[in-house]
């Protein structure tokens, strides 16, 4: 069992530690080949047979098709490289920024134009979980 | 000798390169973020740095999981723009100064930092950005630049305390090298923002304002900010506000506030910049 790490209360955060560094690093390899235009025409013609050349979980593979970010960062993506993932599917950063938050991007992008999503209850698990 | 006369802290968000290299400097949402950064051209134009060192993180462009330097320095004549995947910034490529950074390895080693030399590196938005900010589109930057690159990607990041240590040693650095050189020195990255998860869109004004407050006069409080609180209330990205210490470590104990600016949001960062000048000249 890991050591429960001072972080770990932070609420909708995974923090790129080098656990997760070491979990997720076929998973961040692959996203960083996709920087090269010939493998993204590859992967965009037969994902899943791209995906397979690489030794990841299945579990990041799925979180990949399913094109689910949180999940891949769970799975120790790094949203530095999941971001190119993004740029392969011709999404701009911050809507897959609206998308980890559950926002549209016209939600997301009038919350921060508001000022950004305050410190105030987002500090601490506990005050996700009071607010249900 | 050789000499660091300023600082310069900035934001590198890519937006904003994204902004000026697509000519929307002018529209509502650019036009108060290029703005800010007038008087700041105005300002490097007269100092006129010999030499720049600018302290940044690789965005996993020249570096990758593969190798992950906690510090290091470009000693390369020369960093070509990297391609982030939507082309290479159209910016000059940027030049170095091999002599001094070499220097600088000499001088830092034997100060117990074990920096990492890099001799063939690219370099992307988190360097060149800040160049334009300060610079706008010359044909060619002003001046030789040394990239300094920290790890603020994989976690634990160095200690606001080692980064700023560090920026004392480059300080050392300069000042025994024999050539009279007026240096400013780049801090970048921050301010408060959080980029992944369900928590993305983190911004915390106050805590920025005190970080850029305690910049100027009390350095050693900003120093003291353990990694979870900048997690914690800066966003787990805001925590590249350590690299900003590197620069101030740099400077002299007494330095003079020149500029600031602050502006809410550029893309999802809360973007910072303040300009110091050491108060002895």
């Amino acid at each position: 069992m890991p050591l429960p790490k001072e972080y770990d209360d932070l609420p909708g955060t995974t923090v790129f530690d080098a656990d997760k560094a070491r979990e997720g690093y076929h998973l961040n390899m692959f996203c960083m080949s996709l920087m090269k235009p010939e493998n993204r025409a590859s992967f965009k013609a037969d994902e899943r047979a791209y995906l397979d050349k690489w030794p990841m979980t299945e579990a990041q593979k799925q979180a990949v098709l399913k094109r689910d970010w949180n999940e891949m960062l769970y799975l120790g993506g790094n949203i530095y490289f999941t971001a190119k993932l993004a740029a392969t599917d011709g999404l701009s950063f911050q809507q897959i920024a609206a998308m980890m938050t559950g926002k549209t991007q016209p939600e997301y992008a009038e919350m921060m134009i508001k000022g950004g999503r305050p410190v105030a209850g987002n500090r601490s698990k506990s005050e996700w979980k009071n607010n249900g | 000798m050789a000499r660091i006369v300023a600082g310069v802290a900035t934001s590198h968000i890519p937006a904003v390169g994204a902004a000026w290299d697509n000519k929307k400097t002018a529209e509502p949402y650019w036009q108060p973020v290029f703005q800010g950064f007038e008087p700041s051209k105005e300002w490097i134009a007269k100092v006129k740095p010999d030499v720049c060192i600018v302290v940044y993180n690789d965005h996993m462009s020249a570096f990758s999981l593969e190798i992950v330097p906690t510090f290091a320095i470009g000693c390369a004549a020369e960093f070509p723009i990297a391609d982030e995947g939507w082309g290479p910034r159209k910016v000059p490529a940027v030049k170095g100064h091999p002599e001094l950074a070499s220097h600088i390895v000499a001088s830092t080693v034997l100060d117990e930092f074990d920096i990492t030399i890099v001799n063939k590196m690219e370099v992307d938005h988190g360097l060149t950005v800040p160049l334009t900010l300060m610079f706008g589109q010359p044909e060619e930057w002003p001046c030789p630049v040394i990239p300094i690159a920290v790890n603020v990607v994989v976690y634990p990041v160095p200690t606001g305390h080692r980064c700023y240590m560090l920026g004392k040693a480059i300080r050392e650095a300069v000042e025994s090298f024999d050539q009279d050189l007026r240096i400013v020195i780049f801090g970048t990255g921050g301010m408060s923002h959080q980029l992944q998860g369900p928590r993305a869109g983190l911004i915390n004004r106050e805590f920025d304002t005190r970080f850029l407050d305690n910049l100027t006069r009390d350095p050693a409080a900003n120093v003291r900010i353990p990694h979870l609180e900048y997690l914690r209330e800066a966003g787990s990205e805001g925590i590249e506000m350590v690299m900003w210490l590197i620069m101030r470590g740099a400077l002299d104990d007494d330095v003079r506030e020149r500029y600031r600016f602050y502006h809410v949001p550029a893309s999802n960062t809360a973007l910072g910049h303040i300009i110091l000048e050491n108060a002895r000249v």
